[in-house]
């Protein structure tokens, strides 16, 4: 008998005394209750080390960010966006990408409760590896991506796409318990909160 | 057959019963010191953020629900995940034990021709041994957790599910890595960020080199086929982008029903295990993403023993757990034993009801009297597993004069503070309101439940009794 099929007829056998089918109480919140509220989210964001740009010049925001670094950006991040010097990933090796300054994206959703932000590898949010490697991640976020709680990001995503939700820079509770920033991930986030629609 | 999980292979069953090894523990003052901060932190921690949750009540009993739905449901819903899996490109490979899963996972590593794994942690490849069978293969796998690497660096073993090192604090920490971190700056200080930053650098190339990796999940999505890991730092994003193949090992019991479900584990996960309101990342994946991570995915499904646990009608909501590790930080025993004392990879609380279950009650004979029924897991429990009445009825099933000594060691934990006893006190409430009356509960509970009144606390502290006896 395959192992498969040795585990099924093992679990078929376990339940054999036909458990109760549980109804599932969705009596959590789930729906939106009231108008997004922007200025939360940003303070969730900066509770958890996220530096918050709140602006409706993105490029400005970006290049004082950035000072003087060299960034990469996925294909479908605006030209306009980035400083002059910035590479484009149009299949850039690790090193390279390990290399830059930081990293420009933009972010499939953001949860105000949380603080997170989450991306999808959309074309302006690019492969999975672009926001890992640089020390400085800078992501560019709409209000209309913003979302008040997890389940109303949960029904926006796409759940066949990779997704990488991010809250705050990398950190590490290993260490007596405390949170501590600055393990494998970008040490440095920045959240460039656009203020009128883009 | 036995569907337990196997002798031999593994860490489920300790070297010596849990009185003797907690005897050990009680004896170094510092592990209790360290123990005790971090889990006062943690608790304070966690209570803050799920205070700020209107409804953790409903989403506890949605958590719940959903749990005991997808064990009744469990044939198809493995069936559905293997098919989502399959068609986004990944292979689904099935394990009985642990040795067929160390050997599943050996053989995929073999087949890329590489000799260095880098892992994410993971209990599940801890409970089966996989770094050793992969050693014994000539693979070396690296751990790539803080934790993990601390207790790695420092020749020691896991004693937390979620902070492997909880045992260790900053100043032990910077002396693993001062004598056993090749290139490390001699100047390290013990500042945690500092500490960081050093593993940081230390793994950096590892992960930029290393073509194989070795991951758990914390969920997986019948529905699409989508797998989960919950992290902090990064490194798992590293083990879960950077390689060309990836294999992960989930326990069957980890699967989820639908996508929208995630909605419910992703509020009480974070909040019940580091007290965050999120983790700082969390990675998901469905199959292989052309131009995007891993081009080889490979999912094992392991059993070992869990279909024993499924198979006993009151034991198996502790399949339910979603290794949070509440339950450990707020457990009164635990804080005194620390977690090598269960010598299982599965500590705690959880600990003491889903070893013995995993291998059979008479290998793990005196973990369930490892407590003292105070009923600050259940109440902690995210998914509200009713771990007290499991030890309850695990004791029904190993009556053993050995483990009723460890249950009058375990109540005398509870009897050493005021706030403690409370809680034992509370519990004793508890089985009297259900009518229990003490029965059941071990010497000297069923004494205490029995009277009208609880009898004050014993002057005598519970090191004086130890030392007494
Ligand atoms: S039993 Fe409950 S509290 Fe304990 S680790 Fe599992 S989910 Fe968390």
């Amino acid at each position: 008998m395959s192992s498969k099929n040795l585990i099924l007829r093992r679990i078929r056998e376990a339940l054999g005394d036909n458990p109760a089918q549980p109804e599932i109480p969705r009596d959590y919140r789930r729906a939106a209750e009231a108008p997004v509220d922007l200025d939360l989210l940003v303070e969730r964001l900066e509770d958890y080390k996220a530096v918050v740009h709140r602006t409706s010049d993105i490029s400005d925001a970006i290049s004082r960010i950035v000072g003087d670094g060299q960034v990469v950006a996925p294909p479908g991040v605006p030209v306009e966006w980035l400083p002059r010097g910035s590479k484009t990933d149009n299949g850039l090796t690790a090193a390279e990408i390990a290399e830059s300054d930081g990293v420009v994206t933009a972010a499939a959703v953001a949860i105000v409760e949380t603080g997170t932000i989450v991306l999808d590898a959309s074309p302006d949010q690019g492969r999975r590896i672009l926001s890992l490697l640089p020390d400085l991640h800078i992501c560019v976020l709409r209000p209309d991506q913003v979302v008040a709680s997890v389940p109303e990001a949960v029904a926006r995503l796409t759940p066949g796409r990779p997704l990488t939700w991010i809250s705050g820079p990398s950190a590490t509770s290993d260490i007596e318990l405390n949170r501590v920033e600055g393990v494998h991930g970008p040490r440095n986030l920045h959240i460039v909160l656009v203020e009128e629609a883009a | 057959m036995s569907t337990h999980a196997p002798k031999g292979v593994g860490h489920l069953r300790g070297d010596e019963p849990f009185p003797a090894a907690a005897k050990v523990a009680l004896a170094n003052p510092q592990l209790r010191r360290n123990l005790q901060h971090a889990t006062t932190t943690i608790r304070g921690k966690s209570g803050r953020v799920i205070a700020e949750l209107p409804d953790w009540q409903e989403l506890r009993s949605a958590g719940s629900a959903l749990k005991a739905y997808t064990m009744a449901n469990l044939p198809r819903l493995l069936e559905q995940l293997e098919e989502k899996v399959t068609a986004a490109g990944g292979v689904v490979h099935w394990a009985a034990d642990a040795t067929e899963a160390n050997r599943i996972v050996t053989d995929l590593v073999r087949r890329t021709g590489e000799q260095r794994v880098i892992k994410v942690k993971s209990m599940a490849t801890q409970e089966i041994g996989l770094n050793e069978a992969l050693e014994e293969a000539g693979i070396t796998p690296v751990e790539t957790d803080l934790a993990e690497l601390i207790v790695q660096l420092g020749h020691d073993k896991p004693s937390h599910i979620l902070v492997p090192a909880i045992h260790r604090n900053r100043s032990e920490i910077r002396e693993i890595f001062l004598r056993e971190m090749p290139g490390v700056d001699p100047d390290l200080t013990d500042n945690p960020p500092d500490l960081a930053g050093a593993a940081r650098r230390y793994l950096r190339e590892t992960f930029l080199s290393t073509r194989v990796a070795v991951s758990g999940a914390n969920f997986g999505v019948a529905e699409t086929g989508t797998l989960a890991v919950v992290e902090s730092e990064g490194n798992g994003r590293m083990c879960l982008t950077l390689p060309d193949t990836l294999i992960t090992v989930m326990g069957i019991e980890k699967v989820v029903p639908a996508w929208a479900d995630l909605e419910v584990f992703l509020q009480l996960l974070p909040r019940a295990s580091t007290g965050e309101r999120m983790n700082p990342y969390t990675s998901m994946w469905t199959g292989v993403t052309p131009g995007d991570g891993p081009q080889n995915f490979h999912l094992v499904l392991l059993d070992n023993g869990r279909t024993a646990v499924l198979a006993d009608e009151v034991g198996r909501q502790a399949l339910h757990c979603i290794r949070c590790s509440a339950c450990l930080n707020v457990c009164p025993v635990y804080e005194r034993t620390g977690g090598h004392a269960y010598g299982s990879v599965y500590p705690g609380p959880i600990g003491a009801v889903l070893s013995p279950q995993l291998t059979g009650v008479e290998d793990n004979s005196s973990l369930p009297y490892a407590s003292s029924l105070c009923g600050a897991c259940f109440d902690a429990c995210p998914v509200k597993i009713d771990i007290p009445s499991i030890l309850v009825h695990l004791r029904n099933q190993a009556p053993h004069p050995r483990s009723e000594k460890a249950a009058m060691a375990a109540a005398a934990y509870a009897m050493d503070r005021p706030r403690v006893y409370e809680r034992a006190q509370k519990a004793a409430r508890i089985a009297k309101l259900l009518g229990k009356r003490g029965r059941g509960l071990p010497p000297p509970l069923n004494g205490w439940a029995a009277s009208r009144d609880l009898p004050e606390p014993p002057a005598e502290t519970f090191r004086d009794w130890w030392r007494g006896r």
